[in-house]
């Protein structure tokens, strides 16, 4: 056997673990840490992609991941989420065994097209794409459960994981747009900030269930 | 003809040898979990005393007790027996190798599981049918990750006959293969949960609210009750020869060695049960029980990684295929 693919496809099944937890976990900071976790865990596979295939650009991915994902954006929600003053458990909209299940099905989905699709692809891209495709899925799916403000964030972001992985398995994403999505993903970050900190200040929430009632033209 | 002899012979010694020891391993576990409580603890050959007191006892039946209520006991020992039996423990060429197959060995839990639910509730007793509600819904979650487990197996190896994937695994060579931890884990959560360990369950525990096992088997007494838990021991040492065979089955004295090999796989087997042993009584007292309504998550949860495990190996299958 292989260790280069033993070893990338490890750290990608990680991922997939990790963003399951992402899902399961109700407790705001250790959402945080998990996903803290799962960027570390990319920066280790981008890296590891990047010594097995000799492409020393994608070194600076994973150092990009793992600076601005695995520290900098968790220390800042961590930071946001104390200013805001909301420790306390997160509600869902779905129950998290319908949640687990969903993200079952939606992962199997991925797996079953991509691996029918690529069938001709070498075995890297074809792993990466599949195991990439569910963790996107699994992102949106966390996007759409959850009810919090920040966790919503946690779950684009998580999202934004699942797409560098892909962008690394399909060899071919130039660094210029690499760096140009990692710095967006920052200041979406820093947009996203004043809006949760905007809808805090108009509902004294950041449950996006108080945006429902609004029309647009309550002053 | 000659090696037929052997083989049975080698068959014969695997079943009395999980039927004696089975005691031996619950009181290990005790022992060590006193231990760490900084209490002395029983001997570790209590359980063997228990079981002798219980089979001298006169067995008192209620009235209104069917036949299944006296028949039971022994048909779910004779179930899992046979289920502990077809593990293969310190040899995988053994006599009855062909039905070592990892859905036989659910289907002969189940079938144990089904008559004890049965015959908690048979007398009618609000505790019984507690206990054995509880269990069926637990069995009902359990169940479909074990499943899972063992065709995660099955798909790496090629095969659901247990000695067979055991030798697989011995001979492949070693590579990190992920899907293998996530059904170990899964296979774990699972096997605490089947043998009523503490974080679904508490063997040691009387108190009417948390009982599940206990509940069940309330109503039974003398040499009725030596014969369940002679089962439910006998179902831990499975549960730890299981998880031994498929994930650690370094040392196992494989089909072609022949006799010779068995006296080294037979002391290897024991070291890794008592190993086991105390290291579930080690995690028992480092953990506290849950509530019955949150096993379902924890049960839950070993369902996701069995399937995860399921859907890695499959992709690896795919992939480098």
């Amino acid at each position: 056997m292989n260790h280069a693919y033993d070893v990338s496809h490890l750290l990608a099944g990680l991922m997939i673990v990790a963003s399951f937890a992402l899902l399961y976990q109700d407790r705001i900071f250790a959402v945080l840490n998990i996903f803290a976790a799962q960027a570390i865990l990319l920066s280790m596979a981008v890296g590891w992609e990047a010594w097995t295939q000799q492409r020393p650009h994608l070194f600076i991915t994973a150092a990009l991941a793992l600076g601005l994902k695995g520290i900098i954006i968790p220390v800042a929600l961590h930071k946001m989420i104390v200013r805001l003053g909301v420790h306390r458990d997160i509600d869902q909209v779905v129950g998290v065994g319908k949640t687990l299940l969903i993200g079952l099905a939606l992962t199997s989905l991925s797996l079953m097209l991509v691996l029918k699709v690529t069938a001709t692809a070498e075995s890297f891209t074809r792993e990466g794409l599949a195991l990439a495709l569910a963790i996107i899925l699994l992102g949106f799916l966390m996007m759409i459960t959850r009810r919090n403000a920040i966790t919503q964030i946690v779950g684009f972001m998580s999202l934004e994981n699942g797409l560098i992985l892909a962008a690394t398995g399909a060899r071919g994403m130039p660094l210029v747009v690499e760096v140009s999505v990692a710095f967006s993903v920052l200041i979406a970050l820093f947009v996203f900030a004043v809006f949760v900190f905007r809808i805090r200040e108009r509902f004294d929430s950041v449950d996006i269930e108080a945006l429902e009632d609004v029309r647009g033209d309550t002053k | 003809m000659r090696d037929t002899v052997i083989l049975l012979f080698g068959q014969t010694i695997q079943m009395f040898l999980v039927l004696l020891i089975a005691p031996g391993i619950a009181g290990i576990t005790r022992r060590v979990k006193a231990r760490f409580m900084r209490r002395q603890g029983a001997p570790i050959i209590q359980p063997y005393r228990d079981l002798i007191k219980l089979v001298r006892k006169e067995s008192v039946v209620a009235q209104n007790a069917s036949w299944l209520f006296r028949s039971a006991p022994y048909a779910i020992l004779a179930f899992t027996w046979v289920a502990a039996a077809l593990v293969p423990t310190f040899a995988s060429g053994l006599m009855f190798n062909w039905a070592a197959d990892a859905l036989a060995l659910v289907a002969l839990l189940g079938a144990a599981r089904a008559l004890l639910a049965l015959a908690g509730m048979d007398v009618g007793t609000s505790f019984g049918g507690i206990g054995s509600s509880r269990e069926m819904m637990i069995a009902t979650l359990a169940e479909p990750a074990m499943l899972l487990v063992l065709l995660t197996m099955a798909l790496t190896a090629g095969t659901t006959r247990l000695p067979e994937v055991a030798e697989f695994l011995i001979s492949a060579p070693i590579t990190v293969r992920v899907s293998l931890a996530l059904a170990l884990v899964a296979l774990i959560i699972v096997a605490l949960a089947e043998n009523a360990r503490i974080p679904v369950d508490n063997p040691a525990t009387h108190l009417e609210l948390t009982m599940v096992h206990e509940a069940m088997v309330l109503e039974y007494s003398g040499r009725h009750l030596a014969m369940i838990e002679m089962a439910a021991q006998l179902k831990l040492v499975l549960y730890i020869s299981l998880i031994v065979c498929l994930f650690l089955p370094f040392g196992m004295a494989p089909a072609a060695a022949g006799p010779a090999a068995w006296p080294l796989g037979m002391a290897v087997y024991l070291v890794k049960l008592v190993l086991g042993a105390a290291l579930l009584g080690a995690w028992e007292v480092s953990i506290a029980k849950m509530r019955v309504f949150r096993v379902g998550e924890f049960l839950g949860g070993a369902f996701v990684f069995a399937f995860l495990a399921i859907l890695l190996a499959f992709v690896t299958r795919e992939v480098l295929n």
